[in-house]
Formats: structure tokens, sequence, C-alpha cells
């Protein structure tokens, strides 16, 4: 009889906290048309995309290079390093650069929004700005979750562009593929609407679910230091794993049907 | 933090951004505006076009002087026929001129090569629309490996 109670408890639970995050979200959308709220954001997009531009152009910058390296020492077997090119890009474009930007985004400004909202409403700011008849939806959620919405794709494409020049750097300058085919099968291979537009879409979806998770698990947080350390890991956890799963969708829905 | 730096910064990070995205239109996808330039139109048909695909490069000896524009079948003859357009500052083609369907390299992709025929009195220079008479299809690996094959029973 307990064990029934606990799973009907635990499927009670986890639907309210839905609710909650899907309210939230609401809340959160509904505030976008304040123009009040643009420096805020502009604020938040400071901290949450400039801030990560450092990891991300890094790693871009190495996983481009490894990728060109790795790529090498398999197309030359078949004579085919030419293609290298057309690889490194499409890896990068398609599956990579949404990817590996989200989960650094996840790390690097996701558990810090977690952390940030968790402790104002540890400390009481939240309620003390209801108290001034000021929402927290619109002037603590709102800001922060349009930042990560805009922030994201940018960081993917930074991410994807300086992977390529990575790859060029690799393969071209150290390795010695031709210059021209690395760039002109590349051309002749990637696709502008179907390979960097599905890919800004795939990231868009990324942005929305890592945000959307990070500030709900602050704001929903058990107010106590142990609370906000639990929602952390909790931000990073699951938002690593919706974006591998959303990933294998949306990749079937974009690519795997003709 | 003072507002205005915030505000520089996240300028520097949008002008970032747009030059990631031009790099990635102009020399990863490579969407020129040059490829809409002049172009005239050619047609050929082939029994077999292999694995040509729409914006297929069309050569002269290495040179790219235009790109496959698109790929239909004739539902009279059902043959393929392929619609080439070519930049219009190499419009001086004879009328002899032969298309041939090649690969680059073993593993590359397809693409149309151009010869250009003598042009001797009497041969006008191809125009807009005109169709390409000579052509070569591309090479199946399949039928020659079929034609191998065929070959040596009957040798036997």
């Amino acid at each position: 009889m307990n064990a029934i109670h606990a799973i009907g408890a635990k499927t009670i639970s986890r639907f309210a906290a839905a609710g909650r995050a899907a309210l939230m979200l609401f809340g959160a959308l509904i505030a976008m048309p304040r123009i009040k709220n643009v420096p805020l954001t502009i604020k938040q997009v400071y901290v949450v995309g400039v801030q990560s531009l450092l990891i991300i152009l890094v790693s871009g910058l190495f996983i481009g290079m490894v990728m060109a390296l790795q790529g090498y020492t398999i197309l030359v077997d078949y004579g085919a390093e030419a293609s290298l090119g057309p690889m490194v890009a499409l890896s990068l474009l398609r599956e990579l650069g949404p990817v590996v930007t989200a989960l650094l985004f996840a790390g690097r400004a996701g558990s810090a929004l977690t952390a940030e909202i968790g402790l104002m409403k540890a400390t009481e700011q939240l309620s003390s700005l209801e108290m001034m008849a000021v929402d927290p939806l619109r002037r603590v959620v709102a800001p922060r979750f349009w930042a990560g919405l805009i922030s994201m794709p940018m960081l993917a494409l930074l991410f994807s562009a300086i992977g390529i020049l990575g790859g060029h750097l690799v393969g071209v300058d150290w390795l010695g593929v031709d210059s021209g085919s690395y760039w002109s099968i590349m051309q002749s291979t990637v696709d502008f609407d179907k390979d960097v537009v599905n890919g800004i879409i795939k990231s868009l979806v990324f942005a929305t679910v890592v945000t959307w998770i990070a500030i709900f698990k602050g704001y929903d947080c058990i107010p106590t230091s142990e609370g906000i350390s639990k929602a952390t890991t909790e931000t990073v956890v699951f938002s690593s794993l919706a974006v591998l799963g959303l990933d294998f969708v949306l990749t079937a829905l974009m690519f795997g049907i003709e | 933090m003072n507002k205005y730096r915030v505000e520089l910064m996240v300028g520097v990070f949008v002008l970032l951004t747009i030059g990631a995205v031009l790099l990635l239109a102009l020399k990863v996808a490579n969407q020129t505006i040059t490829n809409q330039g002049d172009t005239y139109t050619l047609f050929a048909k082939f029994d077999n076009i292999g694995g040509l695909k729409a914006r297929s490069a069309v050569k002269v000896g290495g040179v790219i002087i235009g790109r496959v524009d698109s790929i239909r079948l004739d539902q009279e003859d059902f043959t393929p026929v392929v619609e080439l357009s070519i930049l219009q500052e190499y419009n001086a083609f004879p009328e002899t001129s032969s298309v041939s369907i090649l690969t680059s390299g073993l593993l590359g992709e397809q693409y149309v090569g151009f010869q250009p025929g003598f042009a001797i009195d009497g041969v006008e220079n191809l125009k807009d629309g005109d169709y390409l008479q000579d052509t070569k299809s591309a090479l199946v690996l399949e039928d020659l490996i079929g034609q191998f094959l065929f070959n040596r029973g009957k040798g036997e």
C-alpha cells in the first residue's frame, strides 16, 4: 500500500512541477513586449552570452582541429582527403555546433542561472520584489530567458565558424590538403537552407529547453543551501540529457527522412 | 560593471555573430550573388546521368563555366534532360561542342565535362536554349562489370 502511495505522490508532484514550469514559461513569454525590459535583457545577454564566448570559441577551435586530424588519417587511405572540408563543415553545422554549444552552455550559463535565482529565492529577494509589487517573472525570469534564447544560436554559429577555420588550420596548413578543394567541395556539399538554417533551428530548440530548465530549477528550488546545490546539479544533468535526447529526434525529423 | 561597457561587449558579440553568419553563408555554403549573374541556358540529353545532381559543376578543362540548373525526364522518349546554365562571359562555344558526365577522382563528385568543338566556317555558336547534340553518358560501374562478366562468359 505504501509503495502505491509513493508512486502516486511522485507522479502528482512531477506533474505539478511540469505545470509550474509551463506557467512560469508562459509568464516569461508574455513578458516579452515590455520596452522597459530591454536593458535588463541586454545585461543578461552579456552575462550568459558574452561571458560564455571564450569557452565556446576555444572548444570550437579545438573540436574543429581534432576532427580534421582524425578525419584526415582515415580519408587519406582512400585518397579522399579533399573531402575533409565537407566532413568538418557538415558535422559541425548539423550536430556538433548546436549540441556541444548547448552542453557547454548548460554547464557554464545554466548552472549559474539556477544558482543565482535559487539564491534570490533563499534570501527572499523574490518575495521582496513581490512585496514591492514588482512581478519577479517580469523582472528576473523573462530577461534571463530571452537572453538565453538570443545568445545560444549566436554562440552555436560562432562555434561552427571557428571550428571550420580550425579544421582549415590543421587540414590545410599542417597536413597539406589543398586549400581550394577544402573550400570548394565544402561549398558544393553544404546547403545554406538545409544545413545552416536547420542547425540554427536546432540551436533555438536547445536554447529554449536549457534556459527553461535552468530558470525553473532555480525558481522552484527548496530555498536552502542544500536545495540550491541539488537544483544546480539537476539543471546540468537534466538539460544535458534533454539536449542529447532532443538532438536525436530533431536529426531524425530534419535529415532522416528524405 | 558599468552599463556602457556591457552594451559595448554585447555589440561586439552581435558583430562577431554577423561575421560568422557571413562566413558560413558566403564561404561555406557559397550563397554568392555571382552565381545568379548573367547566364544562358543550354540543354543536353543523356541516356544515363549517373549521380549527377542539380548544382553540379560544368567544366571545360577543369575550369568551372557554369552549373547544372535542373534535371528532368523527357516525357516523350524517357531520357533525362539536363539544363545547364553557363556564365554569359563564356558565350562563344561552337555548335559542334560535346558534353560528357565525368567523375572527379575515384570517389569524387560527378560533373559535366564540356569539350568545345572546332569552329569551322559555317558552324554557328551555341545560343540560349540550344540542345547539345553530342553527349556521352555517365559511366555506371555496375554496367561495366556486367559487360565484363558477359564478355568473359562468351570467351570460355
